[in-house]
C-alpha cells in the first residue's frame, strides 16, 4: 500500500510543478446520435463526460466552440450546440465534410473519443442584456444560435432580454436543424420565429419560402441603439444579409458575426487562423462587423 | 550583475562538471555548417562560427514533437484515450547561443505564454534551459540586429553572456540561473572589467552596418498596408519554399497530426509554414490565403505589423539575416520593411499636414 501510494506521488508530482496541458482532451462517450437532415450529412452527437470532474471544468457560454478529438484521426473545431443551461451533456451538430467529420459520422453510440475546450469567446451576453436580439441563421450554421436561443429562453434568463426575433432558413424543410424545437419556439409568444426555406413542394408548408436576406428584410425589426443582430451562415448569406441589416438601421458595431477558419490548436498558439493581429480561435470566433471591417478579410 | 573571467585552460573541465547538473547543447560543425546539437561527454561547443544556418529554436521547439500516446486496441480499457507523452524537463544548458537567437526566443515566448493559455511543451523546455550566450565580435554582412531591437552583445533572454578573447572568456552573469550554472561549473570566479566589455560592445555594434527601417510601422494603417500595391512586386519571385520560416528564429507556426501504427498511435506537432497553401485551406476547398501574394504578405505583415501592434515590443525579427542569406530568390525583409515603413511615414505626414 505504502509503495503504491509512493509510486503514484512520484508519477504525479512533476506534472503539478509544470504547466497544465491545454492540448489534452477530456475523454467523452457518445451517448446519442441524431440524424438532422434528409441528406444524412448532418448529425447531432450528444457526449457524456467519462470523468464527472471534467464536466465541472467544462464551463461554457453560448457562442463558444470546442475541438472534437478522435485518437488516430485528428481534431476538428466545432461550435457547441448545447446550451449552458442544459446540464449533464454537451452536443455538437456535425456536417460530414472532411477526414475527422467523416470518421465521426461512422462512429456509434458508446464509442469513446475526446473533447477539448471550451474555446474562443462567446456572444457578448453582458452587452446583450436589456436589448432586443435579432438572430439570423442559415443552413447548418445554426448550432451556436440554438445554444443562444435555449439560453435566452431559459426561465432564469428570459427577462434579461427584450424582444427576441429569429430568422432561420435552409434549402428545404428537411434540411432545417432542430425541427422539433423550431416548431415549439414558433408556438411561443416570447420569441418571434421566422422559419424559411429556399424552396419546397410540400403543400402543407406553413412557414416562409425565400432566401434568408429578403425574409430578414420583410420580417426583422428595425435596428436602434437597443438592438443587436447575431448573424451566422454561409458566406453568401452573410454577404447579402449585411446590406439588409444596414438598411434596417443596425450599426456595424451592433452586427455580431461568428467567423470560421482552419484551426489546429484552438488556443492561439499554432498561428494559422490569424486575420490580421486577431486569431479567430482565441480572440474570436465572435467579432462585430466593425471589428471585421478593420481586419484583412482572410477567413 | 558581476563580470568574471574564465581562463580557457579551465573551460573544458568546467563543462564536464556542468554535466552533473545539466544536459549540454551547443554549436557543432556538421559538414559545411555549424548546427546546435546535444554535446556528448567530452565534446565541447565549437564556438568558431558566425551564426548557424538553422536557428537553435528547435532546442525548445523541436521540429517534430510527441504530444500524446494512445491505444487503439479495443481490448484495452484505455482505448482511444490520449495519455501525455513522457518528457524530460530536467535542467539543460545551451552554451554559445547568439544574442539574436536568445532574444528571438523571448519574443516567441509571448506567443506560447499568451493572455489565456500556456503552452506546456514550449514553456517547460524553455524554463528548464539555461542560456549561455556568445557575443558577436565578427558579424555577418547580412546582420542587422542593431536596428531590429537587438545587438551583438544584447542580453535579453540570456542567463550568461560570454565574450571570447584569445586565452579567456569574459562572462557577464545576468540571472540567478546564470549564477547557478557558473557555480556548477566551478570555474574560478576572478572578476573582470565591465568597462572593457562595454567598450567591446560598442566596437561590435559599430560593425553592424546593415539596417532595417521600422520607425513608422506602428503608425501605419493596417488595411492600407494590406492593400498596398508593392506586394505584387515583392512576392513575384517567391516560390513558397518555406526556407525563410524554417530558418527564422522567430517563426513558430505548427501543425498537429495523428500517426498510427497497428494498434498504437501518437499525436504530434510539427513545424508548419504560412508559405504553404494547405496551411489555411478550409475543408470546403475555400482558402483565405489562396495566392502566394497573400501568403508572402502574411509573413511580412505578421512580423512587421500585426506583431508590432499586438505586443508593442517592436518587430518579430531580431536581424539575424538568415532569411536574407538563404532565400533562393533574394527576397529581403529589409527592403520589404522599407516599403512598408515609407507607407507608414506617408500616413504620418498626412496626419501632421492636415
Amino acid at each position: 500500500m505504502a509503495i503504491a501510494s509512493q509510486q503514484s506521488t512520484e508519477r504525479t508530482r512533476p506534472r503539478e510543478e509544470f504547466v497544465e496541458n491545454p492540448y489534452l482532451p477530456y475523454p467523452v462517450r457518445i451517448d446519442d446520435i441524431t440524424v438532422e437532415s434528409e441528406d444524412r450529412n448532418l448529425k447531432t452527437f450528444k457526449f457524456i463526460f467519462i470523468n464527472k470532474d471534467d464536466e465541472a471544468q467544462f464551463v461554457y457560454r453560448a457562442g463558444q466552440f470546442a475541438e472534437l478529438s478522435i485518437a488516430g484521426v485528428g481534431e476538428i473545431p466545432i461550435g457547441i450546440a448545447s446550451s449552458p443551461v442544459e446540464k449533464g451533456f454537451i452536443k455538437f451538430t456535425i456536417n460530414k465534410a472532411g477526414v475527422v467529420t467523416s470518421h465521426l459520422h461512422n462512429m456509434q453510440v458508446g464509442d469513446v473519443m475526446g473533447v477539448r475546450g471550451p474555446l474562443g469567446n462567446w456572444y457578448p451576453w453582458d452587452l446583450l442584456e436589456g436589448k432586443n436580439v435579432l438572430i439570423v441563421g442559415g443552413g447548418f450554421a445554426f448550432t451556436t444560435l440554438r445554444s443562444s436561443i435555449i439560453y435566452m429562453l431559459d426561465p432564469a434568463n428570459r427577462d434579461k432580454f427584450k424582444n427576441i426575433t429569429v430568422v432561420y432558413g435552409a434549402r428545404s424543410p428537411n434540411m432545417l436543424l432542430y425541427r422539433d424545437e423550431l416548431i415549439e419556439w414558433e408556438k411561443r409568444d416570447d420569441i418571434n420565429m421566422h422559419i424559411t426555406v429556399d424552396g419546397t413542394d410540400d403543400p402543407d408548408w406553413k412557414y416562409n419560402v425565400g432566401f434568408v436576406p429578403p425574409i430578414t428584410e420583410q420580417k426583422a425589426p428595425e435596428g436602434d441603439v437597443d438592438s443587436y443582430a447575431i448573424v451566422c451562415g454561409p458566406p453568401v448569406m452573410i454577404k447579402f444579409t449585411q446590406p439588409v441589416l444596414e438598411k434596417l438601421g443596425y450599426d456595424h458595431d451592433h452586427i455580431i458575426l461568428s467567423l470560421e477558419n482552419r484551426m489546429k490548436c484552438g488556443i492561439g498558439m499554432c498561428g494559422r487562423c490569424g486575420i490580421g493581429r486577431e486569431l479567430v480561435c482565441k480572440d474570436g470566433p465572435v467579432f462585430t462587423l466593425s471589428q471585421v471591417n478593420q481586419t484583412p478579410r482572410e477567413y | 550583475m558581476k563580470v568574471i573571467k574564465i581562463d580557457k585552460s579551465q573551460w573544458s573541465q568546467g563543462l564536464e562538471k556542468l554535466r552533473n547538473s545539466f544536459r549540454l547543447f551547443g554549436p557543432v560543425k556538421e559538414k559545411a555548417f555549424h548546427n546546435f546539437q546535444e554535446l556528448a561527454a567530452g565534446q565541447a561547443p565549437e564556438l568558431d562560427y558566425q551564426n548557424t544556418r538553422l536557428s537553435p529554436k528547435s532546442l525548445v521547439f523541436p521540429q517534430s514533437e510527441l504530444m500524446f500516446n494512445y491505444s487503439l486496441d479495443k481490448e484495452d480499457p484505455e482505448c482511444n484515450i490520449l495519455k501525455e507523452a513522457e518528457k524530460d524537463y530536467g535542467d539543460r544548458a545551451i552554451i554559445g547561443i547568439r544574442p539574436c537567437d536568445a532574444k528571438a526566443l523571448s519574443l516567441v515566448k509571448m506567443n506560447f505564454n499568451n493572455d489565456q493559455y500556456e503552452d506546456p511543451y514550449w514553456l517547460n523546455l524553455y524554463n528548464a534551459t539555461t542560456f549561455v550566450g556568445l557575443a558577436c565580435d565578427a558579424p555577418c554582412s547580412t546582420c542587422f540586429c542593431t536596428t531590429a531591437g537587438c545587438g551583438p552583445y544584447h542580453e535579453e533572454g540570456l542567463d550568461v553572456l560570454l565574450a571570447e578573447r584569445e586565452d579567456h572568456f569574459i562572462a557577464k552573469v545576468l540571472t540567478d540561473k546564470g549564477v547557478r550554472l557558473l557555480e556548477s561549473a566551478g570555474w574560478p570566479q576572478a572578476s573582470d572589467d565591465e568597462a572593457a566589455l562595454e567598450k567591446a560592445k560598442a566596437v561590435a555594434e559599430e560593425k553592424i552596418v546593415a539596417k532595417i527601417e521600422t520607425d513608422s510601422l506602428a503608425a501605419a494603417d493596417t488595411m492600407a498596408l494590406h492593400s498596398a500595391d508593392f506586394w505584387e512586386d515583392i512576392s513575384f519571385a517567391c516560390i513558397n519554399c518555406g526556407t525563410c520560416t524554417f530558418s527564422c528564429p522567430t517563426c513558430w507556426c505548427f501543425d498537429i497530426q495523428d500517426e498510427v501504427y497497428r494498434k498504437k498511435g501518437v499525436r504530434m506537432r510539427n513545424w508548419d509554414s504560412c508559405m504553404f497553401p494547405i496551411f489555411t485551406v478550409h475543408t470546403t476547398g475555400h482558402n483565405p490565403r489562396d495566392t502566394k501574394l497573400a501568403r508572402v504578405r502574411q509573413r511580412f505583415m505578421h512580423k512587421l505589423k500585426y506583431f508590432v501592434d499586438k505586443y508593442e515590443k517592436g518587430i518579430m525579427c531580431v536581424g539575424c539575416g538568415r532569411c536574407v542569406r538563404q532565400c533562393p530568390v533574394n527576397i529581403d525583409i529589409r527592403k520589404v520593411s522599407a516599403l512598408m515603413n515609407s507607407l507608414g511615414s506617408e500616413a504620418k505626414c498626412a496626419v501632421q499636414g492636415s
